[in-house]
């Protein structure tokens, strides 16, 4: 089997008994880059001599004995909203075009460190907004199953590069499902840690009481051993959690249901969604069942107003945050021909380098934080927020795990929902919930619809820092799965 | 200057209106580090040094709150009797400006560290309490320079340049409830309190509050109410106060400029003013009627402050003998008048003459000459007393020769005058000027003798019983030694020699 197709684990294992070199697993990914990523658009930026350079240093540490990590010399891509110091960092804006970060992201420092090779930087949508990856200023990604159709977003060039075998591994954010999303639609496995256990620090930031990096990988256990790769507590963050990281790869390993309680919510499903979709995830609560999962039906009532709060938050924290591009210290200057103002340097900038999907959230939240509007619109959200966290609660009193779609439908074709915000924000209807209450949550690949042979994604959620549940959950239905099915879900894909 | 304004006199715009009052003061922190990274705080360091990614929000960047600056801004709210929350939050302040990196300022909004508290200040031997209404936590911005123009402001300027080393610096707000019934001695008032205030700083040890330095700022809201009214009238926010004396002439000028607006007829614009150190005026700054939206909310980066009401208890306990207490005792312990005591405190000089008396000086020695010599020569230099070239143990040594015999006063105020000139420490000065008393017995004779022999009516006068008349002999004596004779001791002498008992 090329390396390309084996796992992210395998690669650890091959390098590290020296078996293949890490410059060999690092050119064969380069060499599917430069095969397939002109048609899917993953990557905003490649860096072959660099990734070979780092593929080097970690052959020669491991023939000079150093013992390193299980991912060491495997390799990866990370979405281009972390900062890197050796490439450049653009948050997929016009805005930050050819920026190259002085520091390192915690995220891309501690895999750096762990022996990971970078092979480049992933499309997405500017500044994480978006649903489908085609609000990026570089152009769409394009799904690998169907090349038409979108890679899911934010993180949609992370999704793309995992499921086109250009990478086994890469980063990605999940502020309202940005990791969820991408992984359903692309068939492959996303994770969103709990908030706070995944360092938000060199993380460009979309909304920060959201945002929460996350792994992607083609299989359970390669997103865990990701996952416990980069998480844990980060001085420099100060909402990373002080707390071990739960053991997210044992659970991994395990694969085991029996005996868990497991709720289905009765929110998130029923009409508005695909008829393929709801089949698929129905067999996933049977088989679960099967594999001696107990299974109930449980309420939350609140999440039903989970999207219109999002869109109220994740806007008002943004039109913060994107206020730092002002033309000052870095980045796109537009306008600054010595006779006008810094004030007029920066509205100019402002609007040619925000794309159009940046700006409506920028005037949504600087709207919804305005005096006089702020009780009715943040402040409301904030109290439907403590809502949906009790329903949580609630919910988990009596279920170890929630499982749900994880999207509404599977992946629509490019350009479908470009011009109606509300039919794309509906994408992110049964992944909001979990950011608002900062639980941990994943989606594995649970069959392909019947409609359009295209890729669903099984949702299980559980609470704050028992992540280890999601990979316990996904891992037995990935199992499963996988011996009905005969291989992975992605290996049904049609090659590229 | 665009605009200069009427004024009133104040004894007239006084019988005519009530002032109110508001303090605004901005104190940095002494801390080490700035307050959500690791910069350091040192003033005067070369433009954008001492800078990192988080005080220069660069794309990814994440704030960590400074624990020493939480810890000083709970014991300033202890310090002035406030209750500190036990539970609160930074919020975020939206506005953009090119000095702030982030385009909005970590601060405290409705939620502040410490509520409700209060300063007592003396003025006139009356004690005044100003009520403060919060003490809270934020960032300090850059500092904008503003080239080419008139003014140094941003309009008409050719071109701005930042400076981002003071961004992130630790600030403390300071705002007080309106002040009330303060009457004439409103601009007193103002300036015991930010005096009270700055003294409360030091004792604590977490400014080194020099305004010059903007270490402390001051802005100064006043309005005026018409005699007999219960209604306020419309405030305006002077900034730009950079010294006591300056809090003291904003206030005064304001009051003349609204007195004389108002008795014209005219509306008294809600706005911020800016005051000019060279006139003691004010001039428009940005209109404040239609209020800025900062679009406040909680700082999502940030976690709760939740301090651990043991903690505060023990910050209490340990808080040091704070100003007025500490008058209170000096006053005792040297033995003052009410009337010195105060004078002292508003020239500044108890921490002088305290280090002086530290230094080995008596007392009142030591308050003689901060309060005499020195408060004349820094009042004619016009700097402050503690920014005499001179330091509280020179000025003890000053008194040791004084008391030893080996100095006059005369002589003593030449040495004092040659230390501020930069000629040395005193015993130099007396040495390079040749200061020294004249105590060779025989040399002081000899002078004697020519002064008796020149003025032999003088004598004469003295032998038939008008002693007084012994002064201008020692007048005579101090003359021909240029000063340098101890002129008790030629006292003494002279009778001897004409024989008559002193």
């Amino acid at each position: 089997m090329s390396l390309i197709r084996k796992t992210a684990a395998e690669l650890g294992a091959l390098v590290a008994s020296r078996e293949v070199t890490a410059v060999e697993v690092t050119q064969a990914h380069l060499d599917r880059i430069a095969e397939v990523d002109g048609r899917v658009h993953a990557f905003l930026h490649v860096d072959a001599e660099a990734a070979l350079a780092q593929a080097r240093a970690v052959d020669e540490r491991i023939a000079a004995g150093e013992k390193l990590g299980p991912l060491a010399g495997v390799p990866i891509a990370h979405k281009d909203v972390f900062t890197t110091t050796d490439m450049p960092t653009t948050a997929g804006s016009k805005i930050l075009e050819g920026w190259r970060p002085p520091y390192d992201a915690t995220v891309t420092r501690r895999l750096r460190e762990a022996g990971l090779v970078i092979l480049g930087k992933t499309n997405l949508d500017e500044f994480a907004m978006g649903s489908s990856t085609e609000n990026s200023a570089y152009g769409p990604t394009h799904n690998p199953w169907d090349l038409s159709r979108i890679p899911g977003g934010s993180s949609g060039g992370s999704s793309a590069a995992v499921s086109a075998y250009e990478t086994p591994l890469s980063t990605g954010t999940d502020t309202g499902g940005s990791i969820r999303q991408p992984a359903a639609v692309t068939g492959i496995v996303g994770m969103k840690p709990t908030y706070g256990g995944s360092s938000r620090y060199g993380l460009i930031a979309f909304a920060s009481s959201l945002d929460t990096p996350g792994p992607f990988a083609r299989n359970v256990l390669d997103a865990a051993l990701l996952h416990e790769a980069f998480s844990g507590h980060d001085p420099l963050d100060s909402t990373s959690i002080d707390a071990p990281v739960p053991p997210v790869v044992e659970a991994a390993r395990q694969a085991d249901v029996a005996g868990m309680r497991v709720g289905v919510v009765k929110e998130l499903g029923g009409e508005g969604y695909q008829p393929g979709v709801l089949a698929r995830f129905n067999e996933a609560v049977e088989l679960l069942e099967s594999l001696g999962a107990k299974v109930v039906e449980v309420s939350c009532p609140t999440f039903s107003y989970a999207l219109p709060a999002y869109y109220l938050i994740a806007p008002s924290e943004c039109s913060s945050n994107l206020a730092r591009f002002d033309a000052m210290r870095y980045g796109l200057r537009v306008g600054d021909d010595g006779t006008r103002s810094a004030e007029e340097v920066m509205a100019l900038t402002r609007a040619a380098g925000f794309g159009p999907e940046v700006k409506r959230r920028i005037m949504l939240g600087t709207y919804a934080l305005s005096s006089g509007y702020y009780d009715a619109y943040y402040g409301q959200a904030q109290k439907v927020r403590t809502l949906i966290m009790r329903d949580f609660e609630a919910a988990f009193q009596q279920v170890d795990v929630l499982v749900s779609p994880t999207t509404p439908t599977t992946a629509f074709p490019i350009g479908e929902r470009a011009d109606d915000p509300m039919a794309m924000y509906l994408a992110d209807l049964c992944t909001i919930p979990a950011n608002l209450a900062g639980n941990a949550a994943i989606s594995v690949p649970c069959g392909l619809a019947d409609e359009d042979g295209l890729p669903v994604g099984l949702q299980v959620m559980a609470p704050v820092l028992a992540d280890d549940r999601c990979y316990r959950v996904g891992a037995a239905v990935e199992k499963a799965l996988e011996s009905r099915w005969g291989g992975p879900l992605l290996s049904r894909a049609p090659a590229l | 200057m665009a605009d200069i304004a009427t004024l009133m006199p104040y004894d007239e715009a006084l019988e005519r209106f009530e002032p109110v009052l508001g303090l605004e003061t901005h104190v940095e922190l002494g801390t080490a580090s700035k307050m959500f990274c690791g910069c350091p705080t040192t003033f005067g360091a070369p433009p954008n040094t001492q800078v990192c990614p988080v005080c220069l929000a660069l794309p990814g960047a994440l704030p960590v709150a400074n624990e020493k600056a939480i810890e000083s801004t709970i014991r300033i709210g202890l310090a002035l009797n406030c209750t500190i929350a036990k539970w609160c939050r930074f919020a975020r302040k939206n506005y953009f400006y090119p000095d702030m990196p982030k385009n909005y300022q970590i601060s405290q909004y409705d939620e502040p560290l410490c509520t409700d508290g209060y300063l007592d200040v003396e003025v006139d031997g009356k004690v005044v309490r100003v009520e403060i209404e919060r003490v809270h936590l934020e960032e300090d911005t850059g500092k904008s320079t503003h080239v080419g123009g008139a003014t140094g402001r941003i309009h008409g300027a050719d071109y701005s340049i930042v400076d981002y080393n003071r961004a992130g610096i630790p600030l403390v707000e300071i705002v007080t409830k309106p002040i009330v019934g303060a009457d004439r001695l409103a601009p007193e008032v103002a300036r015991a309190y930010v005096t009270e205030l700055r003294e409360v700083m030091r004792s604590l040890g977490v400014s080194d509050v020099r305004m010059e330095q903007g270490s402390l700022r001051c802005d100064v809201n006043v309005s005026l109410m018409p005699r007999g009214s219960a209604e306020w009238g419309t405030r305006t926010e002077t900034k730009n106060v950079n010294s006591l004396r300056s809090v003291e002439r904003a206030v005064r000028g304001e009051i003349e400029r609204q007195a004389a607006i108002l008795v014209a007829g005219g509306r008294v614009v809600q706005e911020t003013r800016h005051f000019h150190e060279d006139t003691g005026q004010t001039t428009s700054g940005r209109s404040k009627e239609e209020a800025q939206d900062y679009r406040y909310f909680p700082e999502p980066d940030l976690l709760p402050i939740a301090p651990d009401p043991a903690w505060v208890e023990e910050l209490r306990a340990a808080l040091p003998e704070l100003p007025s207490a500490r008058r209170k005792r000096l006053q005792q312990e040297w033995g003052v008048s009410d009337l010195d005591m105060a004078a002292m405190h508003n020239a500044d000089a108890i921490d002088l003459v305290e280090a002086t008396v530290a230094a080995g000086a008596p007392a009142a020695d030591a308050r003689k000459w901060w309060m005499g010599e020195l408060a004349r020569r820094a009042n004619e230099s016009g700097v402050a007393l503690a920014d005499l070239p001179i330091t509280p143990a020179q000025v003890a040594r000053v008194t040791e020769l004084v008391a030893s015999g080996a100095l006059n006063d005369k002589l003593a105020r030449q040495v004092l005058e040659g230390v501020l000139a930069g000629e040395g420490d005193p015993d130099e000065v007396v040495a390079k000027r040749g200061l020294q008393v004249v105590s060779d017995e025989g040399e002081l004779s000899a002078i004697i003798d020519q002064v008796l022999a020149d003025n032999a009516d003088v004598v004469e006068k003295v032998r038939g019983g008008k002693i007084a008349a012994v002064g201008a002999l020692v007048g005579g004596v101090m003359k021909a030694s240029r000063g340098k004779a101890d002129a008790g001791r030629a006292r003494e002498l002279i009778l001897r020699k004409i024989g008559v008992q002193g």
